[in-house]
Formats: C-alpha cells, structure tokens, sequence
C-alpha cells in the first residue's frame, strides 16, 4: 500500500475546527499525522495541493440505490462513481427499494452488490418495519449482525403510534438507531408543495410546515417513554427547531439531518412547475431555509446529506402533482454546499462537521476526520472554481439535479478511500 | 394594438392592455353571433383540437361553437377515454397530436400546471380551458366581459367572489384578472375552502358573507364542487346553503344594481336559490354563457394570428 504524504494542503478538520495550511501523512490507509511538521518518510507519494482544501471524505446519510429492483435507475456502480467524484466517501443506504431490504437476505444481496461495484464505502441501513408497512418490525437483530446500522422506513411514516413505540423499544434495547421521517401523515397527504402564498398562486395541494413539528412532537414523546437512538431523517421548518432544541436540552438520545436542498432553494424554485425541484418533504419558504440553515451552524441540526432520490425522465416528464418525487445530488452536494460557504453562513469546518464528522460519529464509524489514526478518507476540492452544472455530465444513471445549468463553485479535485484514489479530476 | 403571445395558459402572464385586446375583439363577435349568419372565415383551413382530460361539457361545447363559427375544422377528444387508460403519458399524447399539425390546441387537465407542461412540447398555440386548482383564463375573461357590459366599466368595483376559492381556478383567474383592471376584491367562503395566506393577493377575505357582500357591485358565485368534498370541508349542504348560499335576503345587502353571476354548472339550494339564479334583473347567468363564446373567438383569432405569422417567419 502506498503511502502518501499531502503538501500544501488547506487541512479541513471538523473535530478541531481547523482551517489552515499544512501537511497531511498517509500511511497503510491511515492518517499518520497531520499539521505543520509533520516528518517525511522517504517511501512516500507526495500530493503538492496546491493550497488547496483537504478535508475528510464526505458522509452521506440516506442515499437511494435503486438496487434491487430499479437498476436502470441507478446501481452501486454508477452511485458509487458519482459519490467518488462528488467527495463522498461513505455512503448509507435507504432500504427503500423494490422489494424492501427489511430482511438478512436482502441485506446480504445489497452488501455483495455494493463490494463488488461501489469505489467507496457503503452501509446500508434497513427497514424498521417489514415492507415498510408501519405493522410489524423487521429482525433488528440479525439485521444489525447482517451489517445494519440504522432502520428506517425512509418517508413513509409509522403512523401506528403503538406499533412506532415497540419498535423503537425493541431497538433500544438492540442498541439501534432509528431514522424517522416527522411528518403528519394525514396531515401530509397528497401534498406537492409547502402551503403558502406560492402553493395558492400554483394551485398546488399542499401541505402546513406545522406538519412536521407535529411528527417531531409525537416522535420526542415516543423518544422519551422508550429511551431509544433516534435520528429525524430532515428538518426544513423553523417551527420544528425549538421542539428539537428542547429534546436536546432534555438529554433524550435525538440528531438530525437536512438536506442540502432544503438548505439551498426555497419554494419559489419550482416556478412554472419544475417537477426536478419536487422533493420530499416539500421546498420551504425561504424563512424556513434561513432558519434550517442558522439551526446547522448553532448545531442544532447535525448532520446534511443529498438525499440521493434518483429519478428516470419518465416519472418526472409530469403534471406536477403527478410527477415523483427526489433529487440526485450525490456529485452536487458538495459544490451546493459551497454556496452556504461563499454567502457566510458557514465556515468549512462547519460544513464538514455536519457533512462528515456528525453522520460518521452518530453512526459510530471511526471516518469524519483528520485525526491520527483515522482511515483516510479524504476530499481533495478547490472551493472557488466555478463551473455551470451540465446535468448530461453527471455520472449517475438518472440526472433528475435541480441545480441544471446553474451557476456553480467548487470542484472535486481528487477522492481517497482508505488511501487509494477512487476519483481524480481530469 | 398587438397580442405578443403565443398561448393562453394563464391570466397571470397577460398585460391590462392584453385582456383588453381580446375583449374589444370580442365584442365584435358578440355582435356577429346574434347575426342569423353567424359565420366568419379567420380560422378558414386551420386545424383545432379540443383535448378534455376532465369532463366538461359547457366549456367544450363553447370552445367547439367558437372555433366552429370562425371556419376551423374541429375535432373533440375525450381523453378520459382514450389513451390514458393505456398508459400513455400527456408528454406522449401531446407528441402525437402534435404530429398531426393542429394549429390550436384547448386543453383541460385536472392537474395544475399540466397545461403549461404540455405548452412546452408542442408547436401549436395552446389555449388553457383549465388546470387543476391553478387557472381557467376564458372563465375570467368572459366573466370579465360580462361585467363591463352590464355595469359599463371594469375598473374600481368592488366585486365579491364567494365560495370554494380554495379548490377554484375559476377565482384564481378571476382574483388575477379582476385585481390587474384595479378593482376592489372581497373573498367570501368558509376558512376551509380559503388557500393559505390569500390575503396577500390583495383581497379582503371575509367569512360572513352578510358582512362581504354589503355594497358589493358584483357578486361572483363559485360552484360548490361536490367531488372534492370527501374531506369534510363543510358540515353539510343545508348548512353551507344557510351561511353562505345567495339568497335575496343576502344579496339586499349588495348595492341595489348589484348583479348576480356564477361561472355553472349550478347546484340550485347549495350555493344560490334558484329563483334568484332565473331572476333576469339581477343574474348574468346567461350573459356569462354568450360571452364565453365571444370571448373564445377572440382569444382563439389573436393567437391564431400569431401561430400563422410565426410559420410564415
């Protein structure tokens, strides 16, 4: 294995907050040392970056591979070819495909899928009830043995209240975390946009934010009779945040994500009904945003992710409310991110701490980090370079980004995982 | 006077003068169609094809008897029927129809937007006859026409629409069209039939209607749509007649010229008395009807004439 030491490099460290030059050791697929002295062995590789921003690979909690069942929209090959080159080196996977992964085979099947094909790290999560169904729970246990760090029905709401509760007290005592999606179902039903002065103008169903502090609300109550490890799937409401706040305060064992759409665009993307801006839950106002995005620099929120949801043409070449819903942004995330960056709402280690460091330490992988002794999973980008995103370019299967044609800054220059380069820019 | 668009989709893309245009032009047609020999020839030779996604037979009718007295062949599809059932996307139907050249297309869809998206793939001019909860600009325009006929002006009145404004495109067009002319607006429904945050349309919202309709010159009925009314927005029909169906007694307290409209098909009893609704010193009913077809020739010529000097271009 080579080795190899990176110069000149703007180091991200998430754990310590740093953002300044020096050097960074890689030996035996570890990071050896980093900082400004670091000693140079004579069996190395040198990296000259340039100046450029070294930071520890991406996390990306709740990518959709359409494996099995739906490859032609995506497989582990062509999602792990777009994690590599959009700086993700880790990515965990939504059970929510056809049929469910809600069993040890099934689990087994997408963990030798992904060996075989993903050029990154892959961890699946799985359903936290059989078919995603919200009746019975899946075998958590063997799931966990089977590889599982997470369970979760991805969007589909356990509505059960009784069946929600066993579930997260029979993970509790597993030891598993579970991701839920806090959302009124019934409140939520057939909704295609966030209700307010934009969704009335559009006629569009939709749907009150208050419906997410609602579920948040019902899953802190049941957080707190089970005692279990719980994680919301997305924050994007600013009526949600004091709720979460409060969970927090209280000691109950509660994360959260957003995705890096809802921190990004607001309702008012959609215009004249662009069905690539339709994800799930709803884009917010840009009150919302505003407050989603202030909640992730105090740390309130945890962890963004992409949400990965790729989409063939056909579901989304639709009548609005007809069109599915999801956005593929795993080669996105990071410029994307890189806006919330260059407009000073957030410095890169902020970015990277809820990027890499939290989805990595919520899910108790030792990557996130550029600490001695980490597997070195690392991100080698220039945040400045602009570029205008041309979604032919994008190496998944499906090219269902909102960010097509836009403006753009920041370009993946090289991807490791565990030391080896799995992406270098052309 | 020029029309610089391509298709009709919405009221909320046209200009004062615009809507203007295509009710001066309509005027004319009204003139012609109470001619025993009704025909015109300035659609002569262009293709025009009805695409109904939703049932209508009010507004297909008038789409069919404009295009039909201005000498363009027409045909109707019902597109429940057809080709959707085989799943066929809109894209797709759009792509065949397009195929055989039509020149106008009117288009129902029940799904907000869906007009707009099929606009996008054909080359024709499309007319949206409405989408969803989203617009139904003819319905506006001719409502419109029928105000400035009976009150002779179209600008600084207060009209009030009442009803379902929440499931409506036929308030959305109206509240663009109504409130672009410089006119006062009064909502009246209960808060389960409003939109969130229509307030900041520009509109008074009023949930009594005695207290909405007083001095009003125009009180705009909207159907109560029955079918989307398995969520339970309204106790019942009996109630909803008692508080917010148009009666004499309410409408007393409308100015004493105020007129009586509703875009049809009527439920008689649920949202207007019926005798009110034949009363032809107060109720445009029927007005609204014989504009709606003038108002259709109009808007189809204007876009027609653009289709035809685009192709020459």
């Amino acid at each position: 294995m080579t080795n190899i030491l990176f110069t000149n490099a703007r180091l991200i460290d998430p754990e310590s907050g740093i953002d300044d030059l020096g050097t960074l050791l890689v030996r035996d697929g570890r990071i050896a040392a980093e900082g400004h002295e670091v000693a140079v062995p004579d069996d190395v590789e040198l990296v000259d970056c340039g100046g450029k921003c070294l930071a520890p690979g991406i996390v990306d909690i709740g990518v959709k591979v359409c494996e099995p069942g739906e490859r032609h929209k995506e497989s582990y090959k062509s999602a792990g070819l777009a994690a590599a080159a959009g700086g993700v080196t880790t990515i965990v996977t939504r059970p929510d495909t056809m049929p469910t992964i809600d069993s040890p085979e099934t689990l087994e099947f997408v963990t030798r899928r992904a060996q075989v094909d993903a050029p990154v790290n892959v961890v699946p999560m799985a359903a936290l009830t059989k078919g995603r169904d919200g009746r019975e729970m899946t075998e958590i246990g063997f799931l966990m043995d089977a590889g599982a760090v997470a369970f979760t029905d991805c969007d589909h709401v356990v509505s059960n209240t009784k069946v929600f509760l066993r579930a997260l007290t029979y993970a509790r005592s597993c030891g598993a975390l579970v991701m839920a999606h806090p959302q009124e179902p019934t409140l939520s039903a057939g909704a295609a946009a966030t209700s307010g002065k934009f969704a009335s103008l559009r006629g569009l169903p939709a749907v009150s934010p208050m419906a997410e502090r609602m579920g948040l609300d019902r899953d802190i109550a049941l957080i707190e009779m089970s005692g279990a490890r719980y994680h919301a799937d997305q924050i994007t409401t600013a009526r949600a945040l004091p709720a979460l706040e409060r969970a927090k305060r209280n000691g109950l064992d509660i994360t959260a994500g957003v995705s890096i759409h809802h921190l990004t665009l607001n309702e008012l993307d959609v215009a004249d009904y662009r069905t690539f801006f339709k994800v799930k839950p709803p884009l917010r106002s840009e009150e919302d945003r505003l407050a989603v995005v202030e909640a992730v620099k105090t740390g309130l929120i945890d962890t963004i992710s992409s949400m990965h949801t790729p989409q063939d043409e056909e579901s989304k070449r639709l009548p609005f409310e007809e069109a599915a819903s999801g956005a593929v942004a795993l080669e996105t995330l990071l410029p994307a991110a890189m806006r919330l960056y260059h407009a000073e709402y957030l410095t890169l280690p902020d970015l990277f701490r809820a990027m890499a460091l939290n989805p990595a330490k919520r899910l108790g992988l030792p990557v996130g980090r550029l600490t001695p002794g980490a597997p070195a999973d690392l991100v080698l980008f220039d945040p400045d370079a602009p570029f205008i995103l041309d979604r032919s370019t994008l190496r998944s299967k499906s090219r269902n980004t909102p960010f097509d044609g836009q403006r753009m800054q920041g370009k993946v220059l090289a991807t490791y995982v565990a030391g080896q380069p799995v992406y270098r820019r052309a | 006077m020029t029309f610089a668009h391509r298709h009709l989709l919405g009221i909320e893309q046209l200009k004062p003068d615009d809507i203007l245009a295509i009710l001066d032009l309509a005027e004319t047609y009204v003139d012609l169609n109470r001619k025993s020999d009704k025909h015109s020839d300035v659609l002569s030779g262009l293709t025009q094809i009805n695409m109904f996604f939703e049932n209508s037979t009010r507004t297909q009718a008038s789409f069919e008897l404009a295009g039909m007295r201005l000498g363009a062949d027409v045909m109707n599809m019902s597109m429940q029927a057809s080709s959707i059932k085989k799943g066929e996307t809109l894209i797709d139907t759009a792509m065949t129809l397009n195929a055989m050249h039509p020149d106008l297309l009117v288009v129902r869809h029940p799904h907000s937007g869906a007009v707009d998206l099929l606009a996008q793939k054909v080359n024709c001019a499309v007319l949206n006859a409405g989408d969803g909860r989203h617009e139904h600009p003819t319905q506006a325009l001719l409502d419109a026409l029928t105000i400035r006929r009976a009150k002779g002006r179209l600008h600084r009145l207060n009209i009030a629409i009442c009803g379902d404004i929440a499931h409506s495109r036929v308030a959305r067009s109206n509240i663009m069209l109504l409130g672009k002319l410089e006119n006062r607006l009064r909502l009246i429904g209960p808060p389960t039939l409003m939109p969130a945050q229509i307030g900041e349309f520009g509109v008074e919202v009023y949930e009594d209607m005695s207290e909405g309709l007083k001095d009003v010159d125009v009180v705009m009925m909207l159907r109560l749509q029955k079918e989307r009314m398995d969520g339970g927005f309204i106790p019942s029909e009996r109630e909803y007649y008692h508080r917010y169906g148009l009666d004499a007694a309410k409408l007393s307290l409308a100015k004493p010229d105020a007129i009586v409209m509703h875009p049809g098909p009527m439920n008689r009893g649920v949202e207007i008395d019926g005798t009110l609704a034949d009363d032809i010193n107060r109720s445009v009913i029927q007005d609204q009807v014989e504009m709606g077809v003038a108002v259709r020739m109009a808007a189809m010529e204007l876009l027609a004439r653009n289709q035809v000097a685009r192709r020459m271009a």
